[in-house]
C-alpha cells in the first residue's frame, strides 16, 4: 500500500494510504497532497539509490511520497 | 535534471559545480594564508630584531594558529546535534531516516547520528544543521550551513530534509547552503565531538 507522509514534530504523520486500483483512496490522497503543497510543503519521491525527485502531482504508482519543508542556508 | 526549488530564493548565486567549488576552496585557503602569514612574519621579525621579544612573538604565533582554528570550529558546528525532541518523535524520525539510507549509512548513523551520502561533488556527511562535503581525495572539507526552519522537528527529520534535498539536486543543495568553512579535513575533525568523528573518517575513506 502506498503512503503519503509528512515529516513533522511527531517524527512523521501518515496523511493518506492508497492502492492504485482504489479510486476513492487515490482521490483522497490527491486532495491531501494538494492541501499540503498549498501549505508550503514540497513532495519528494525516491527514484533509486541516492536519488530523489520533487513531484507536483501525486504519483499514484509511488510507494512512498514524503512531504518536506523548504531548506535554507543558515 | 530537476533543479532544487529553493535555489529560486538565492537566484543571485551562481550554481555550484566542481570547478566553482575548487575555486572557492582555493579562495578560502588564500584568505587563511593572508590571515596567518602577517602574524608569523611579525613573530619572526620580533625575534630577529630582539630575542627578548620571544614571548610577544609566541603570542603572534598563537594568533596565527587560532584564527584558522576558529573558522574550522564554525565549520564543524554544522554537524553539531540540536537539542532532542520528545523520545517517541525521535524514534519515529530515526526510523524513517533509516528507511531512506542503505545498510552502511544506517550503521554509521546509528553510531554517530550523521548520515553519509555519496555525491558527484564528493562524499557528504549530513547533520541536523548542515553538511560537510569531503572533496575527492579526502583531504579538503567544505562545511555547509543549511537546515529546515522548524525548531520542533526531531533530529532524524532534520537530517532527512537535508538528505532528500541533496538527493534531488546536489549542486542546488550546495548553492542554497552557506559555506561556513573550507580547508583541511583534519582541522574540521579536530573540532568535532569525538562521537561524530567516525562519520567524517568514513567519508574521507570513501572520498580517497
Amino acid at each position: 500500500m502506498a503512503r503519503l507522509i509528512r515529516m513533522d514534530h511527531t517524527g512523521h504523520t501518515t496523511l493518506a494510504e492508497w492502492t492504485a486500483g482504489d479510486a476513492d483512496a487515490v482521490e483522497a490522497a490527491v486532495a491531501a497532497f494538494r492541501a499540503q503543497l498549498d501549505a508550503g510543503y514540497y513532495a519528494v519521491v525516491s527514484t533509486g539509490e541516492g536519488r530523489a525527485e520533487q513531484v507536483r502531482e501525486l504519483p499514484p504508482d509511488a510507494d512512498l511520497v514524503i512531504l518536506r519543508r523548504p531548506i535554507a542556508g543558515g | 535534471m530537476a533543479v532544487l526549488t529553493e535555489t529560486e530564493r538565492v537566484y543571485w548565486r551562481p550554481r555550484v559545480d566542481a570547478r566553482r567549488l575548487t575555486v572557492r576552496g582555493r579562495t578560502w585557503t588564500t584568505t587563511t594564508v593572508a590571515h596567518t602569514v602577517p602574524f608569523l612574519g611579525t613573530a619572526a621579525l620580533l625575534v630577529g630584531l630582539e630575542p627578548l621579544a620571544a614571548p610577544v612573538a609566541a603570542v603572534a604565533i598563537v594568533h596565527a594558529w587560532v584564527i584558522p582554528d576558529l573558522y574550522a570550529r564554525r565549520g564543524a558546528n554544522v554537524l553539531k546535534p540540536k537539542p532532542r525532541a520528545d523520545e517517541a518523535a525521535e524514534r519515529t524520525s530515526i526510523g524513517l531516516l533509516g528507511d531512506l539510507v542503505g545498510h552502511a549509512a544506517r550503521s554509521t548513523a546509528a553510531r554517530t547520528g550523521l548520515v553519509i551520502e555519496r555525491g558527484a561533488l564528493g562524499v557528504w556527511v549530513v547533520g541536523e544543521a548542515g553538511a560537510v562535503l569531503v572533496a575527492p581525495g579526502g583531504r579538503r572539507a567544505f562545511c555547509f550551513c543549511v537546515s529546515v526552519r522548524d525548531p520542533q522537528l526531531p533530529s532524524g527529520d532534520r537530517i532527512a530534509h537535508l538528505l532528500l534535498a541533496l538527493r534531488e539536486d546536489e549542486a542546488g543543495f550546495a548553492t542554497v547552503a552557506n559555506l561556513a568553512f573550507s580547508g583541511a579535513r583534519w582541522r574540521v575533525r579536530r573540532r568535532l565531538a569525538p562521537a561524530l568523528r567516525p562519520a567524517l573518517d568514513e567519508a574521507a575513506r570513501l572520498a580517497a
